[in-house]
């Protein structure tokens, strides 16, 4: 086990009020294990992976659980010994790649910045290792690119600066936080591609947040679907795609546009809009946009149950029969 | 970047042009005829005639300014009314010690105002901050001659720790080379000089500086306000490299430009020379002498420094510009690079 996330919360104390972004979420991932995190914007899937590097800034802060990361636990670390491990042992890289990278520096000041933050070795070795790296990453004549300025380079040349970066220290954990959002379709296959290659070669394990379940199907060996700040479903990727069981995954699945689908009706939609962190519901979050609820889900909120590694948040599930997830 | 510095030098010739028309119309409409305040009120009605007459003062204006121009553009830009000189050794008599107390007082400012503003920032809504900007209030609106005033009375009258006026003691003055009195001192190996004109700089500079600081304090901290928003901060902090390294090296690097075009806004002023401050500390600057020309219509004079300051002016915002290159890779003067 690598990493293991128990019971985290994270909040962020505002004038008008606590916003618990992640609520009581636990996982694991695997050494070489890819998870992916999918939800909606608001669902708590980037501060769950900035509670896990740290860097999650004032007002909020995490206010509970433990993130055990080969057995130490990172949130009782100072910031001085998070910032060892930072860049190090858990790199991240981020949505953004044309405003992510510094303007002023070159690309190799970046690199050899990070390298040398956590490896004793010479400033012309840690050059030698940023053009291997920038080399790796399939940036031709790395030599000669490493003297660029980021704006001198197209949005997916820079994601794979990022990438280069994030990997120079041969991290254990790759955080990606949407690291194909802002790039071109052929783009992001590249990237997509250049992570899985990346696994292989370092059997690093990649957590991947992202809103988009192309995405995931395509790279992700497990998924969690967060939906405001609460874990609703856990599973193998086959899994979760061939028989979802949470009406707000069935409601995600049932909005990816299908290409073949040629009848006239419109495309999926799930009524409503994710509620104001202020002010939930009082039972299930999603209880006001289901279309199964149930008068029960506008009053408690459900635990997350397992059956057979199939984690799902509901009370569809209530009343499941052993080995077997059936609704009512 | 060569091209582009001389394109900025070439364009200086109309706005000196536009000055020295605009100061030169000014003196003359507005400013009382010179000629019995230098002959004194009981002179004749002829010898004012006559004195005008020496002084071209009875042509027609486009004449005069002719006159006047084409003597500028050959170095020689008049005598003074009053005391017969040259206006170009008046103006480099003074000079020197105006610039001498604008750069330590810019210095001073920057020193300190870049430090203010970046504490705020770091520690926004924090009681550093707090202070910080209540230094900065006290500073845009507190009146320079009544901080001087203060400083006069607290450090050199009731503590007798620095002196109250001039710029060094006469005993001490060094040889006159650049007219920088810290420098001339060192150059010629005169310690206590040194040390004399380096202490009668404090207090002035310190009332100078006061103002700019203000100004460059709120502007670093908005500045690095808006920086340390940006994705690359979390980059940076993501890497593990400490705090401190990330505000000065990956933030503060960033949010220069607009504190650079301050410091240099400010420098420009500060050049002019500071009047109330050159009073106060009877500082034998350029900034005094100027306003005590313009109440005896010294026109020679008056226009020389106008002139002389605007050049200062503009070319302190040419530095600024091309500095902004050095400071972002984005900015690029000439057109190959874009």
């Amino acid at each position: 086990m690598l990493l293991e996330v128990k019971n985290l919360r994270t909040e962020f104390k505002l004038k008008r009020g606590t916003v618990r972004a992640v609520d009581d979420v636990s996982f694991t991932i695997d050494k070489g294990e890819i998870l992916a995190i999918v939800g909606e914007s608001g669902s708590g899937k980037s501060v769950t992976s900035l509670s896990l590097m740290g860097l999650i800034q004032k007002p909020g802060g995490v206010a509970g659980g433990e993130i055990l990361f080969k057995s130490q636990d990172l949130t009782k670390l100072s910031q001085k010994e998070l910032q060892q491990i930072r860049g190090n042992k858990i790199s991240m890289i981020f949505q953004e790649p044309m405003t992510s990278l510094n303007p002023v520096w070159r690309i190799k000041d970046q690199i050899m910045e990070n390298i040398m933050t956590h490896m004793k070795i010479s400033k012309k070795e840690a050059l030698a290792r940023t053009v291997e790296m920038l080399d790796t990453v399939g940036i031709p004549s790395p030599a000669e690119r490493a003297n660029d300025y980021p704006h001198q380079m197209s949005g997916g040349m820079r994601q794979r600066v990022m990438t280069a970066m994030a990997l120079s220290c041969e991290p254990d954990l790759l955080i990606a936080d949407e690291p194909t959002t802002a790039l071109d379709v052929t783009i992001q296959a590249q990237i997509l591609e250049l992570l899985y290659q990346m696994r292989e070669k370092f059997n690093m394990a990649v957590l991947l947040i992202t809103h988009d379940l192309g995405v995931v199907y395509e790279a992700a060996d497990r998924v969690i679907v967060m939906y405001c700040g609460k874990i609703v479903e856990e599973a193998d990727v086959k899994t979760l795609f061939e028989h979802p069981q949470h009406p707000y995954t069935v409601g995600l699945l049932q909005s990816i546009p299908q290409i073949d689908n040629e009848s006239d009706e419109h495309l999926y939609m799930i009524k409503g809009m994710v509620p104001n962190p202020l002010h939930m519901p009082p039972g299930c979050s999603f209880s006001d946009r289901c279309d199964r609820c149930m008068e029960r889900c506008t009053k408690e909120m459900p635990e997350l149950q397992e059956i057979n590694g199939h984690k799902v948040r509901c009370f569809l599930y209530d009343k499941a029969e052993e080995g077997e997830l059936s609704a009512k | 970047m060569l091209k582009y510095i001389f394109k900025r030098i070439l364009m200086l010739i109309p706005v000196l042009i536009g000055v020295s028309i605009i100061v030169f119309l000014i003196m003359r409409v507005f400013s009382p005829d010179p000629a019995p305040i230098v002959l004194g009120q009981h002179a004749t009605q002829e010898a004012v005639e006559v004195w005008r007459q020496a002084n071209g003062l009875n042509d027609p204006i486009y004449l005069q300014y002719f006159h006047y121009i084409t003597g500028a553009l050959t170095g020689d830009l008049g005598i003074s009314y009053y005391t017969k000189m040259p206006v170009t050794k008046e103006i480099f008599a003074r000079f020197p010690a105006t610039i001498e107390l604008a750069l330590v007082a810019i210095m001073l400012a920057s020193f300190f105002g870049i430090l203010i503003g970046v504490i705020s920032a770091v520690k926004k809504n924090s009681i550093f901050d707090n202070a910080g900007m209540f230094i900065a209030l006290i500073g845009v609106s507190m009146p320079i001659f009544w901080l001087g005033i203060l400083l006069i009375i607290f450090f050199s009258g009731t503590l007798h720790w620095l002196p109250s006026s001039g710029r060094i003691d006469p005993l001490l003055q060094p040889l006159d080379i650049t007219g920088f009195y810290l420098i001339d001192s060192l150059v010629t190996n005169n310690m206590d000089g040194f040390k004399d004109a380096f202490r009668h700089l404090v207090l002035p500079a310190s009332a100078l500086a006061m103002y700019s600081m203000a100004i460059i304090a709120r502007m670093t901290r908005s500045s690095m306000l808006e920086t340390l928003q940006q994705d690359f901060i979390r980059t940076a902090r993501a890497k593990g490299i400490s705090e401190g390294r990330v505000i000065i090296r990956h933030a503060l690097r960033n949010g220069l430009i607009p504190i650079v075009t301050v410091i240099g806004l400010q420098l420009g002023s500060l050049l002019g020379g500071a009047v109330l401050t050159e009073t106060v500390f009877s500082w034998p600057g350029i900034g005094a002498y100027t306003v005590a020309c313009i109440l005896k219509s010294d026109f020679p004079v008056v226009q020389g420094v106008v002139l002389l300051i605007a050049s200062i002016f503009v070319l302190v915002n040419l530095i600024v510009d091309v500095f902004y290159a050095f400071l972002d890779p984005r900015i690029k003067y000439s057109k190959k690079e874009v």
